[in-house]
């Protein structure tokens, strides 16, 4: 079944047109990058498919049901941590199970690895102001890892941070994404983040939102930072750029 | 204590223990009437009697009354205060909450807002005669309004994306409600507390000046009408001591529920 598809979406807030006529089918395990300055409406697009705002006309479906709330089946990584500052960072991590009322036995394991696995183990007793904006931003992972989603939506999660943090991060959700191999729209302004992340990079062009172009990124996994530097990086890059400009 | 954590307390006395020793010498001078401010000491020494006197019927009706007489304004206060902290919080936060519940409640505590709790005397006597009740009623109406108002704007305050984070997760309205909303405002809520215990403590005063026969408020009075001076000063004092112990007690208690606040830049 199809991860994700889009058919004729169509967002207006009054008279502004933020999405027109968007198409979009996702596979299952698929990494995709919505590409686009901003104000192109790629976060709005996100917002559709979490389920925090309705489309005005048009089709969604994930995994053949039509969300018509957020839900625990399709997590988000927002741009800002967006963590509960008033719980230390195992709560955080564990929310989600909590609310569902688990016993603590039914999560702990996997929060242990989880925590692990993005690189704060040791930190759990912390709360989040006392934490760096990257280990902010790989709470905010964690927690999404715990709910087992069907599909990640990542919004920009990584825009705010240093370019080397940033960059450490990159290859830490490339790390997650290879052990995983879940669905994941992923929200950036940044050509190189699309490509190095991403199977298949979407260009977007603003006012009215729309998808201008689709490219099908074919690098080996699993990437490297090297990559980075490569001749078929640059071309890809070049042939990205001139969708942007234009 | 190291010199230098000395130094702004020594900062800090130097101009009450001046304006003290001043008053003090004035009255050694007979500048100042006796009957009319009575000096430090004698106030102090009137304190000791009422403090620490023998009790019973002797000449002096306040004698080793002091404690009791605290007592029983703390214990209005508390009963005021804790009503007031058990109807504004959870009403506070849903108000912030919930717009129909803004829309239908708010206009009628703004609207009752601007009367002054010294206005509502008369009504409290005549609903609740010279009791207990009263006093507290007016208590608990004065320390509701911050308490609530304080509560209302924390709820409403909370960031979009922390309601969008919870929802993601799966949390229902009421989850978001206690889980993301509640703590959301607590440090908005623990403000109004503090101001609400201030507020409780003035309208004790009034309250029992007026409308019953025990407590600090009700010596005040008593006391400036058989023309003990000495009396209503050390009185005084007691009530400045007693809002400033209960704000120290408030403040001790909101760094421990607010500890998570210490790291935030």
């Amino acid at each position: 079944m199809t991860a994700l598809i889009c058919n004729a979406i169509r967002k207006t807030y009054g008279a502004v047109t933020a999405l027109e006529n968007i198409d979009l089918s996702v596979a299952p395990g698929e990494f995709i990058a919505l590409l686009g300055p901003s104000g192109c409406g790629k976060s709005t697009l996100l917002n559709l498919i979490a389920g925090f705002e309705a489309p005005t006309s048009g089709a969604l479906t994930v995994f053949g049901e039509t969300p018509h709330r957020p839900g625990p089946d399709r997590a988000v990584v927002f741009q800002e941590p967006a963590l509960f500052p008033w719980l230390r960072i195992w709560d955080n991590v564990t929310f989600s199970p909590r609310l569902a009322g688990k016993p603590r036995a039914a999560y702990e394991a996997d929060a242990r690895r989880f925590i692990d696995l993005v690189g704060l183990t040791g930190f759990e007793r912390h709360y989040p102001d006392q934490l760096s904006g990257g280990m902010k931003q790989r709470v905010g992972l964690a927690r999404c890892l715990l709910m087992q989603p069907r599909l990640f939506l990542m919004d920009e999660p990584f825009g705010a941070l240093d370019a080397q943090t940033r960059l450490a991060m990159q290859e830490l959700l490339l790390h997650v994404w290879d052990t995983m191999k879940r669905t994941v729209i992923f929200i950036t302004h940044d050509i190189d983040e699309a490509i190095f992340l991403a199977d298949t990079v979407y260009v977007m062009s603003a006012r009215p939102g729309r998808i201008r172009s689709r490219f099908t990124i074919d690098l080996p996994r699993p990437r490297q930072i090297d990559m980075l530097a490569d001749a078929g990086f640059n071309a890809l890059k070049r042939d990205i750029m001139h969708q942007l400009r234009d | 204590m190291k010199p230098a954590r000395l130094r702004p307390l020594a900062q800090a006395l130097l101009l009450p223990v001046l304006l003290v020793a001043l008053w003090e010498y004035s009255g050694q001078q007979e500048w100042i009437p006796e009957g009319l401010l009575p000096r430090p000491s004698s106030v102090l020494a009137t304190w000791r009697v009422w403090a620490f006197g023998a009790g019973g019927f002797g000449l002096n009706p306040y004698s080793g009354t002091w404690g009791p007489t605290i007592l029983f304004s703390a214990h209005r206060v508390a009963l005021g205060f804790l009503t007031a902290v058990a109807i504004g919080v959870p009403l506070g936060v849903f108000i912030g909450w919930s717009r129909l519940t803004a829309r239908m409640v708010d206009p009628l505590i703004q609207g009752l807002r601007p009367i002054p709790i010294t206005a509502w005397l008369p009504f409290s006597i005549a609903v609740f005669g010279i009791r207990d009740a009263g006093a507290v009623f007016l208590i608990a109406l004065g320390a509701f309004y911050p308490i609530v108002v304080n509560a209302t704007h924390g709820a409403r305050d909370v960031r979009l994306n922390l309601v969008r984070a919870a929802s993601m997760m799966g949390a229902t309205r009421s989850q978001l409600l206690l889980r993301v909303v509640f703590p959301n405002a607590l440090p908005a809520i623990m403000t109004g507390l503090r101001l609400g215990l201030g507020v409780a403590w003035t309208a004790v005063i009034v309250a029992e000046i007026v409308a019953v026969k025990s407590g600090l408020g009700y010596v005040l009075w008593d006391a400036y009408y058989v023309g003990r001076m000495d009396v209503v000063l050390a009185d005084m004092v007691s009530i400045g001591l007693a809002g400033f112990l209960s704000d120290q007690l408030m403040l001790a208690l909101s760094a421990l529920v607010l500890r998570w606040k210490q790291y935030q830049k």
